[in-house]
């Protein structure tokens, strides 16, 4: 057994995480970051932050990270970082030529009070900062919340950086929450569809999961640009989707520029979906034939299918925003979900994942870790994990099918090329689902039992 | 790709898109190799403070130390004391495999264990959560040994992580507690953190077990991490030779075997950069010598192994080993031989660590394949130029703010393996004692040695090259792969291995057989991108 030391019983912990169902805030803001068109993400800390987030999303999408770091000594970190910070932003205008730099800061330069607007003003007065060159900023101390929380924070440091005032558009902000590329390209495609003009915050599709060209290009296509970020101030609304990774920018352009928003529920599964797209037909979009058809669809194989599912039990381990609709679009196909473990804080959690279930016999835990996952399995087993890829430890000790989904992904592909969210997500996700658990049915059922048509 | 310019010619065009302060600095740190005699080789600036913003490949002292050296060892449970991040990004990532002996014994490795220090934590200080922590851990684990690896804000807010494991020691003596000043800050790379990481192992662990394995030829291996299983397989080899291999550190290790350490004969050096604290401070404690060795390529294996049976001596070793190597050979001359025809001549660049940058030359040596630039991402000079130039280093602050233990004969456990008379024979055969000659005596001349690689400098060379091959780290794999460049990953092997001993070498032989002579990189570029853009036939055709 590779977890031969969980014992079944649980003892409650008060001090130790064993396994963590969540990482730090840096991480997060880096993510959101690389969703500008030309921008440079860059962290204000210790060199060690960046690597291990640069190589963690790099393991994760297999393409490349690229970000800067102050590389704080011992000295930075009793006498302040600005030296080194005044110092990269030279280096990385040089070197580099970003349009834009996200700064995000780290428990270090936090934990030591480094004042970054002050020396992104310093380094404007002493003309470090290129013309036509914006530098934007984000606290993320990693002491604070998670790597969802890192995201929500850079996001509203962009919107703090960028959005103005104007005579009020057309289009719309969407939030998109901390989801993958193909989610950010498949909510921009149903906007679109419905004849809204979306502006996403932000958009790493063609960042993240860019073409092979034989060319390396360090700032991609993809990116939302500095034009569309300037618009957020005087759109027609905002859509956040996921109240934890995108309230905080949807709150700020509301409570600034008066742009009103509406939060949803991440548009993951039917309901949620539905939600997304009766919000995108209230903004005056027109549903077209294509999302009714994508719709049918999906519910043509969920009804085929939903024989699969029914009384199944799954545990579910990830971000909160992302869990809440995986509660409920897994309920509606007629699983019994029984275990929701995140790692991320936040007291409302529990709340919105019994209201999703539709009940309150369902463990359910925030500011939790896999260790403690692992033993609710073990109490009562599961037919079906729902996690990302260090779910895969329980998996195989407790030989319990799983679908792979959150952050981070290091064994597999997919999750940079094909979206979770919207019908297709949903047709998508069904797919992966029932073939794990075939592949089980088919693999310990007795021989006489062994189907040929399913 | 550009006409081929000379080393020297290419240092100049990227010295100049530098600022002038950074540019001073870079051209210290990147060499035209030039060797002259007595393996004399110009100087390297190295182990000095990265550039701030120049996307720099390296990490930090936490990693160099509970990831690098701590890391492989399955039995001493690990709790990082910090914010959550540094545990979980350290969390199996380094894929060090280990093989605990029996089913039910102990196996830390697969867990990541955390303080998760909170707000209230660095406001209000963090060793009581730490202390409970302990608690907790002890409860659920039952661990021989303990160690706490702190994070940047635990130095910060002043935590005195050592005076926890005190404490928790006094709480729990059968528990051996041990915390490591690992903070992200210290030093400029991870090597700060190999240091702290020996300092440690060698004060509060080695010399506590008096465990001592059977066999006649009993030593260490230092500074091999089992990445991809090439402890099994150096194992393997050691055993059909008739060795007895006491304690790795750290690769498929156990707290017991560091514990007993001392209970050997000789100590040789895999990774020089990460571990030669240990066996200096071994060799002055215990009198154990060392010398520098390596598994990487078959022919360094063979060498490595004939240098083992010379120093214990016998006869009988010496011819066992022999056969060893003329088994194993015979296997590994097959596929080079075949694979050499399709490599050689081609090209490669390595960056990475503080000695495989060094080892994998030779095993690509091996398949005809040439090294033109190469570099070490943490390593200090002594890994360049050789440790000869030791006493010439000058202890810079970052350097200064890493203690260095003074360390002295043991009274009762000192005790000469050889005569100085011995050892003096056995240097007249070549062996050469606590030394290692460095990568650039091995370099042909007008070759680029460059320490801390930039992204700048490494898209300017893959530019200017275009290598057949460029071996680097998980951050630099798909900048270049984008290029169109095959990229080995040497610090995580991209997942296969082993790569160390004969069938190590083989299976690397036929990874990077596969990966520059693959069909798929021609098909990059669509085919319509050649041809015209009429699409209809002429009347005549």
């Amino acid at each position: 057994m590779l977890l031969r030391h969980t014992p079944d019983t649980i003892i409650e912990r008060e001090a130790l995480t064993v396994q963590p169902a969540k990482t730090c805030q840096p991480v997060g803001a880096m993510y959101a970051a690389l969703g500008i068109h030309r921008c440079l993400p860059h962290s204000h800390g210790s060199q060690g932050c960046c690597a291990y987030h640069r190589s963690s999303l790099t393991r994760h999408y297999k393409e490349p990270v690229m970000a800067g770091t102050s590389s704080f000594t011992e000295g930075a970190s009793v006498f302040g970082g600005q030296a080194n910070l005044l110092e990269a932003i030279t280096n990385i205008f040089t070197l580099y030529n970003p349009d834009v730099l996200a700064i995000h800061t780290t428990c270090l330069s936090e934990t030591i009070g480094d004042d970054v607007p002050q020396i992104v003003a310093k380094a404007r007065e002493e003309g470090r900062v290129p013309e036509g060159k914006y530098i934007i900023r984000a606290s993320t101390p990693s002491y604070i919340g998670s790597h969802v929380i890192g995201y929500a924070n850079m996001v509203k440091g962009i919107v703090e950086g960028f959005s103005e005032r104007g005579k009020t558009g057309r289009h719309v902000n969407i939030i998109p929450g901390f989801v993958e590329p193909p989610d950010m390209a498949e909510i921009k495609r149903l906007a679109k569809l419905t004849g809204i003009d979306p502006v996403l915050l932000t958009d790493t599709s063609g960042v993240l999961n860019g073409p092979q060209t034989g060319h390396y290009e360090m700032y991609p296509k993809g990116g939302t640009t500095i034009d569309n970020l300037k618009r957020t101030g005087y759109a027609k609304a905002t859509i956040a989707l996921g109240p934890i990774a995108s309230g905080l920018g949807a709150k700020f352009i509301d409570t600034k520029y008066g742009v009103p928003c509406e939060t949803l529920n991440l548009p993951i599964g039917i309901r949620a979906t539905d939600k997304f797209v009766e919000a995108l037909k209230r903004l005056g979009g027109v549903i077209d034939d294509e999302i009714e058809y994508e719709r049918g669809q999906l519910m043509d194989a969920v009804t085929d299918m939903q024989q699969y599912f029914y009384q199944k039990k799954v545990a579910l381990v990830g971000d909160p925003d992302q869990l809440v609709s995986f509660t409920e679009f897994l309920t509606d196909l007629g699983f019994s979900v029984r275990h929701v473990i995140t790692g991320t804080p936040g007291k409302k959690f529990v709340g919105r994942i019994k209201d999703a279930a539709g009940t309150d016999q369902i463990n359910v835990r925030e500011a939790s870790d896999y260790f403690y996952l692992h033993q609710l399995i073990k109490n009562e087993k599961v037919d079906l994990i729902i996690g990302n890829t260090y779910a895969k430890y329980i998996s195989r000790d407790m030989d319990i099918p799983l679908v792979r989904t959150g952050f981070p992904i290091y064994d597999r592909i997919g999750h940079q090329y094909f979206p979770t969210v919207g019908y297709k997500g949903a047709l998508l996700l069904i797919e992966k689902i029932l073939g794990v658990l075939m592949d089980h049915q088919d693999r310990y059922c007795p021989e006489e039992q062994f189907e040929l048509v399913m | 790709m550009d006409e081929v310019k000379s080393g020297s010619e290419i240092k100049q065009e990227v010295t100049l898109t530098y600022p002038t302060k950074v540019a001073r600095k870079r051209s210290r740190q990147f060499i035209v190799n030039e060797v002259k005699q007595d393996e004399d080789v110009p100087e390297i600036m190295a182990n000095v403070r990265t550039i701030p913003g120049v996307i720099t490949m390296r990490g930090c002292a936490y990693a160099g130390c509970k990831g690098v050296v701590l890391g492989p060892t399955r039995d001493v449970l690990q709790i990082t004391h910090g914010p959550i991040g540094c545990a979980f990004y350290s969390w199996l990532t380094r894929r060090n495999q280990t093989k605990p002996y029996t089913e039910d014994a102990p196996n830390f490795m697969p867990y990541a264990l955390s303080t998760d220090m909170r707000d209230e934590n660095i406001i209000f200080g963090g060793e009581k959560k730490l202390k409970k922590a302990i608690e907790e851990a002890i409860a659920i684990f039952h661990p021989k040994a303990i160690g706490i690896f702190s994070t940047c804000p635990v130095g910060l807010i002043g935590d005195d992580v050592h005076a926890v494991c005190r404490e928790m020691e006094q709480k729990y003596p059968d528990v051996n507690i041990f915390g490591f000043s690992c903070e992200g800050y210290k030093g400029v790379s991870q090597s700060a953190g190999h240091h702290v990481a020996n300092n440690k192992i060698f004060t509060d662990v080695v010399g506590q077990s008096d465990l001592k394995k059977n066999g006649k030829y009993r030593f260490n291996l230092l500074g091999e991490y089992n990445i991809g299983g090439d402890a099994f397989e150096i194992e393997r080899i050691f055993e059909k030779a008739g060795l007895t291999l006491h304690s790795t550190f750290s690769g498929n290790s156990t707290y017991e075997e560091f514990a007993s350490a001392q209970n050997v004969d000789l100590n040789v050096v895999m990774c020089h950069r990460s571990i030669n604290y240990m066996a200096e401070m071994m060799e002055k404690k215990y009198g154990i010598p060392w010398f520098k060795v390596s598994f990487i390529g078959a022919e360094e294996t063979a060498k490595s192994l004939r240098k083992i049976a010379k120093y214990f001596g016998d006869k009988e070793l010496i011819d066992k080993v022999e056969n060893v190597i003329e088994e194993e050979m015979k296997d590994v001359a097959i596929v080079r031989d075949k694979i050499k025809d399709r490599c050689n001549g081609k090209t490669a660049m390595l960056f990475v660590g503080g000695s495989r940058a060094h080892h994998y030359q030779d095993i690509l040596h091996e398949i005809g394949i040439k090294t033109i630039a190469a570099g070490y991402e943490f390593a200090h000079r002594d890994d360049y130029e050789g440790r000869k130039i030791l006493p010439d280093i000058k202890v810079d602050a970052d350097t200064r703010n890493i203690e260095e233990l003074t360390v002295e004969a043991d009274p009762v456990a000192y005790r000469p393996r050889k005569t100085r008379e011995e050892l003096e024979n056995l240097t007249k055969e070549g062996i050469r004692f606590s030394d290692y000659e460095g990568m650039m005596s091995k370099m042909p001349n007008e070759t680029l040695i460059i320490d801390d690689l930039n992204h700048h400098e490494m898209d300017f060379l893959i530019e200017k090259y275009h290598p057949d091959l460029f071996c680097a780290g998980i951050k630099e794999k798909y900048v270049v792969q984008k290029y169109g460049v095959p990229m080995k990953q040497l610090h995580s092997y991209d997942y296969q291995g082993p790569y160390a001993g004969f069938k190590g070498a083989i299976n690397f032989y036929n990874e990077i057989d596969r990966m520059v002579n693959t069909k798929i990189w021609a098909m990059i570029k669509a085919p319509w991108h050649d041809e015209p853009q009429l699409t209809a036939k002429y009347g005549w055709e």
